[in-house]
């Protein structure tokens, strides 16, 4: 057992991935990420190189040149550095480059906000590249590795980032159980690349010009190989499961079987609603939750069959799509619409690192166990009970 | 390197798009005759990325965005050095002036001062010809773009030719190892050059003058011609900088007035009836000309 | 179904088009005035092959060619000849 912080578990994890080419800019909350790897191969503990670049666009586009090149390659940013890379996002997923990125999430400008919200990565949620959410330092720890494993599956070939949320995760110490080396390369072997690399034998031109004879076709396979991840990670949960004996799922849900209302979220306020489903069970109420650990692509197949009895869907947002609803939300009612399945409520919270405390998620219950059609359409499905919306108008 | 040693092996397919008599097009393909099959091409978004359309190239290639070809070449360079596949490879940026002087020059600053091994060749047709010819930051005093336009009350551009991005200058602050300026009109002092920056160990910049026939309003005939004025006018200077010291390759024995030049290209229309203007020019390349030794 | 969408099926990722698949594109067809080399006036100095920007002029054993099917018919290799052996020459409609 070890005590780390979710950038210390990050860095291990790709450590042990035997990651070859390690690409980053600094920016808060991640920084303490790529000074993890920097230590690592000054101490010559790992044999990679690190590319110091000048700018998060940059930490992006020499990933892909790295990969381009058959190397292994990690990269790691948060918040406006996501925004500044959002071009080579595009560039990199439709290049099927299976890089991986850890990313502590952050709240974006402006006003200037350093703490943890999802607005950054669920932002470029379509960008093509898989998400992954961890909400413990144990299964960030665990992710980068299993998030390798996916990316470079020849049947997906595609970047994966894995998102957790900064401070809450990224700078807070657990208890966590390190991956054993020898364990890891049983499940990780070194990359055997599948993916497009230069080849000065067998020459070929990367990214050119494509017309709309062929454009949708190439974005209809993208879109197939992003579907087709769901049941890889499936896969790859199993035989981490086997491996490490801890388990993962697209989706996971806690005391789901006979619950009326189920929270649903991604990331660390999962594990507080966790805290508050044991405390609400004990007095009888009839909640439970779903963990989406997998949000692009979205297991929508998986998550019917986890809420399907449900009567109501409490679907958390630490995020703001402005001017509609959260940017989980929209995912959420697009798997039941057109189904006989579950209402479906939206709440805005813990925007800009606010905290969610207990009782903030004990007042969505209370909210959703009220709710019916008549009150939905009375009141409306979107609520932001953690903020002043009174006051503020 | 005589002509009679250029290889006559041709590293482009035919059937590349670029427009009749580009002088960027017939930049790349010498540099790639200099090379050889060995080399990686990085072609940063501009005219040639438009024309290597459909296999052109027989080389690896990649069409990278416009502002990150140096960071991509990056990535290659130490992936492959990790990998132990580094030797022998040559690493080619290909790219324009916007691509270079303006959305780029951040990428390309950094790449050079974290020391990577490549070469990177900006083709300078003075403006961003692939989107329709409009102004950029090397684009000369009184050049007509579709940006700078003929109007009734400003014509062409107007920014003292002073301020246009001195991309040489700017590399060579660097500490560039190796640093030159070339011209389509003088392949043999290109290729040559081009072989000096795959042998730099650390990176190496080349600023190639490129006539761009469309969008000058210039006869495609007249390529050449007209790179060979840029330089006998004194417009254009070719040399290099090794380690810091700068050496003339080509000298002018008796420089020609800059209207010799002008006069070809419709975008200088305007400045061949504006006598402030071309003293303006002749003004500013004589006082270069003086600074840099070339007469 | 295309020869090309059928290359794109099997095609694996990012590669869209094979190498050399732009021989398709015949540039000759651009041309308007077609340079032809007086041989009997050449004196092999290679200038029109080495400044021709598409290839389109061939060192053969002997002498230099130039290859109308992709020549774009620019007229740099006229102007450059400094033995006046090359003739510009309108192509029929």
């Amino acid at each position: 057992m070890e005590v780390w912080s979710g950038n210390r578990a990050a860095a291990e994890s790709a450590k042990r991935a035997r990651v070859q080419v390690v690409s980053a800019y600094p920016i808060t909350p991640q920084s303490s990420v790529m000074e993890y790897m920097a230590q690592f191969i000054s101490d010559g503990e790992l044999d990679a190189e690190m590319i110091r670049v000048e700018s998060e666009h940059s930490a992006l586009s020499a990933a892909c040149g790295a990969s381009l090149s058959g190397a292994r390659t990690f990269t790691a940013t948060s918040s406006q550095g996501l925004m500044l890379m959002a071009e080579v996002l595009f560039f990199a997923s439709g290049l099927r480059l299976p890089i991986v990125m850890a990313l502590p999430n952050r709240s974006l400008e402006s006003p200037v906000n350093i703490w943890s919200d999802h607005q950054d990565s669920l932002v470029v949620r379509d960008s093509g590249w898989i998400q992954l959410y961890a909400n413990s330092v144990q299964e960030v720890h665990d992710m980068i590795v299993q998030a390798f494993k996916l990316a470079e599956n020849e049947r997906i070939l595609l970047p994966t980032m894995v998102c957790y949320e900064g401070f809450l995760i990224s700078h807070v110490a657990e208890v966590l159980e390190p991956l054993p080396q020898e364990k890891v390369d049983a499940f990780l072997p070194e990359p055997d690349p599948k993916w497009a690399v230069f080849d000065l034998d067998n020459p070929f031109q990367i990214n050119e010009l494509l017309t709309p004879e062929a454009f949708p076709e190439y974005r209809y396979k993208q879109h197939t190989a992003m579907k087709r991840s769901i049941d890889v990670y499936k896969e790859i949960g199993a035989e981490f499961q086997e491996k490490f004996s801890r388990s993962y799922e697209p989706v996971m849900g806690y005391k789901v079987d006979d619950a009326e209302v189920l929270i649903v979220g991604l990331g660390s306020i999962m594990s507080t609603t966790k805290y508050v489903v044991n405390e609400l069970r004990e007095k009888g109420e009839k909640i439970g939750l779903v963990d989406i650990k997998m949000f692009r692509p979205f297991p929508e197949k998986e998550f019917r069959e986890i809420t399907r009895d449900a009567r109501v869907l409490a679907v958390m947002d630490k995020d703001i799509g402005f001017g509609t609803s959260g940017m989980v939300y929209p995912d959420i009612t697009r798997t039941w619409y057109n189904r006989d399945g579950p209402l479906t409520m939206n709440f805005i919270v813990g925007l800009g690192g606010r905290e969610v405390v207990p009782e903030t998620i004990k007042r969505i219950y209370e909210i959703a166990q009220k709710a019916d059609r008549k009150v939905i359409e009375k009141e409306g499905e979107i609520y932001w009970p953690d903020t002043l919306t009174e006051v503020i108008m | 390197m005589k002509l009679a040693d250029v290889t006559t092996e041709e590293y482009l397919h035919h059937g590349g798009m670029a427009c009749p008599g580009c002088g960027a097009y017939l930049g790349l393909r010498l540099a790639l005759k200099a090379l050889g099959k060995n080399t990686i091409l990085f072609n940063v978004t501009g005219c040639i990325a438009t024309t290597l359309i459909m296999g052109v190239t027989k080389i690896p290639y990649i069409h990278t965005l416009f502002e990150n070809g140096p960071a991509i070449a990056s990535g290659t360079d130490f992936g492959l050095r990790i990998l132990g596949k580094r030797e022998g490879v040559n690493l080619l940026v290909y790219a324009g002036d916007g691509g270079t002087a303006d959305i780029g020059l951040q990428s390309l600053s950094g790449a050079i001062e974290r020391g990577h091994d490549f070469i990177y060749i900006c083709y300078d047709n003075e403006s961003y010809m692939n989107t329709g010819g409009q102004r950029s930051g090397t684009t000369p005093l009184g050049a007509i773009t579709t940006t700078t336009p003929v109007g009734k009350k400003i014509s062409g551009e107007t920014r003292p030719l002073e301020l246009k991005k001195d991309m040489l200058e700017i590399v060579a602050a660097h500490g560039t190892p190796y640093v030159a300026s070339a011209s389509i009109a003088y392949p043999m002092d290109f290729m040559d050059k081009v072989k000096r920056a795959a042998e730099t160990k650390g990176p190496a910049y080349i600023h190639l003058f490129a006539t761009c026939p469309t969008g000058w309003g210039a006869d495609p005939s007249k390529t050449i011609e007209i790179a060979r004025l840029a330089v006998q006018t004194g417009l254009v200077n070719l040399f290099e900088i090794i380690n810091g010291e700068r050496r003339i390759t080509v000298k002018v024995r008796s420089r020609k007035p800059v209207t010799e030049y002008l006069k070809h290209q419709r975008r200088f229309k305007h400045v061949l009836e504006n006598p402030d203007l071309i003293n303006a020019l002749q003004e500013y390349v004589d006082k270069k000309c003086a600074r840099l030794g070339i007469d | 179904m295309s020869k090309y969408l059928e290359y794109v099926k099997q095609t694996k990722h990012t590669v869209v088009y094979p190498p050399g698949w732009s021989l398709v594109n015949k540039t000759g067809t651009w041309r308007s005035l077609r340079p032809v080399i007086h041989q009997d006036k050449c004196t092999k100095c290679g200038l029109c092959w080495i400044y021709c920007p598409d290839g389109a002029v061939e060192k053969k054993e002997d002498r230099y060619e130039i290859n109308y099917e992709y020549c774009k018919g620019c007229g740099i290799c006229k102007v450059e000849c400094k033995r006046g052996a090359i003739e510009l020459v309108r192509e029929e409609a």
